[in-house]
């Protein structure tokens, strides 16, 4: 039996549901699946500009796993543009978390109950404070 | 408020567990009174299952916060339901000691 697939966590989904080509002579071939964890790697190496070791520690997976999604996720554009082929995105191996936050004082992430109104860290009551997902390292 | 730190042995000089459903021993402390108390998880050695039973039994015990090493997605959902915060701390190597005096500050 195959070792289980470990989840990919990504800050929040793709905005588009796909991308489709124009002007294209006859009926193009079947689409192609971009797993949301693609998109993230994509977004977090080439738009965020991180290293793929930062990127591979957001995602929760080893800095192989990361080059081998990022890597997948380039082919699959590249036969998509050079096939003219149809890019539907579908969940694939990943989990949202986007509630989460850090704290920039004793670099603690930690998630906020809906019931709590007080907006610091619970380990050193800093106010630095910032969305995982918005921060930019 | 109680809060509810994992950790690997009974006592406050044991280590920090990194894992939440199954962690050795979980250390619960009053934040009114400063006392601690420590109840062994039953459920560290479930083959499945262990993140939603650990969370269920912190929902129980009545704790606001939960600090560990990291959660697994179930883990997650249910502490998320009962309202819990979820705190994770990745250096390793402190002890229970330490981390009970940096939040008292």
């Amino acid at each position: 039996m195959p070792r289980r697939r470990r989840h990919r966590r990504i800050v929040a989904p793709p905005g588009f549901q796909g991308y489709k080509p124009y002007g294209t002579v006859g009926e193009s071939a079947e689409h192609i699946s971009l797993f949301y964890e693609e998109y993230e790697a994509i977004k977090l190496a080439d738009y965020d500009l991180l290293k793929h070791e930062e990127a591979c520690e957001l995602m929760g997976v080893s800095r192989a796993t990361f080059a081998r999604i990022y890597e997948s996720a380039r082919r699959k554009i590249a036969s998509a543009l050079v096939e003219t082929r149809e890019i539907k995105t579908v969940f694939g191996n990943a989990v949202l978390d986007n509630d989460w936050l850090f704290c920039h004082n004793c670099s603690a992430k930690f998630t906020m109950p809906s019931n709590l109104t007080e907006q610091k860290c619970p380990v050193c009551k800093s106010d630095k404070i910032d969305f995982l997902n918005k921060l930019k390292i | 408020m109680k809060t509810a730190i994992t950790s690997k042995g009974n006592g406050t000089s044991a280590q920090f567990d990194l894992r939440f459903g199954r962690a050795a021993w979980f250390c619960v402390i009053d934040d009114e009174t400063g006392n601690t108390e420590f109840f062994e998880n039953d459920c560290a050695n479930l083959s499945g299952g262990a993140g939603i039973k650990a969370s269920e039994k912190m929902a129980e015990l009545g704790v606001a916060k939960v600090i560990s090493g990291d959660f697994g997605p179930k883990a997650k959902e249910y502490l998320n339901k009962f309202n819990i915060q979820m705190v994770i701390l990745s250096n390793d190597s402190s002890s229970i000691e330490t981390i009970i005096s940096k939040l008292k500050g």
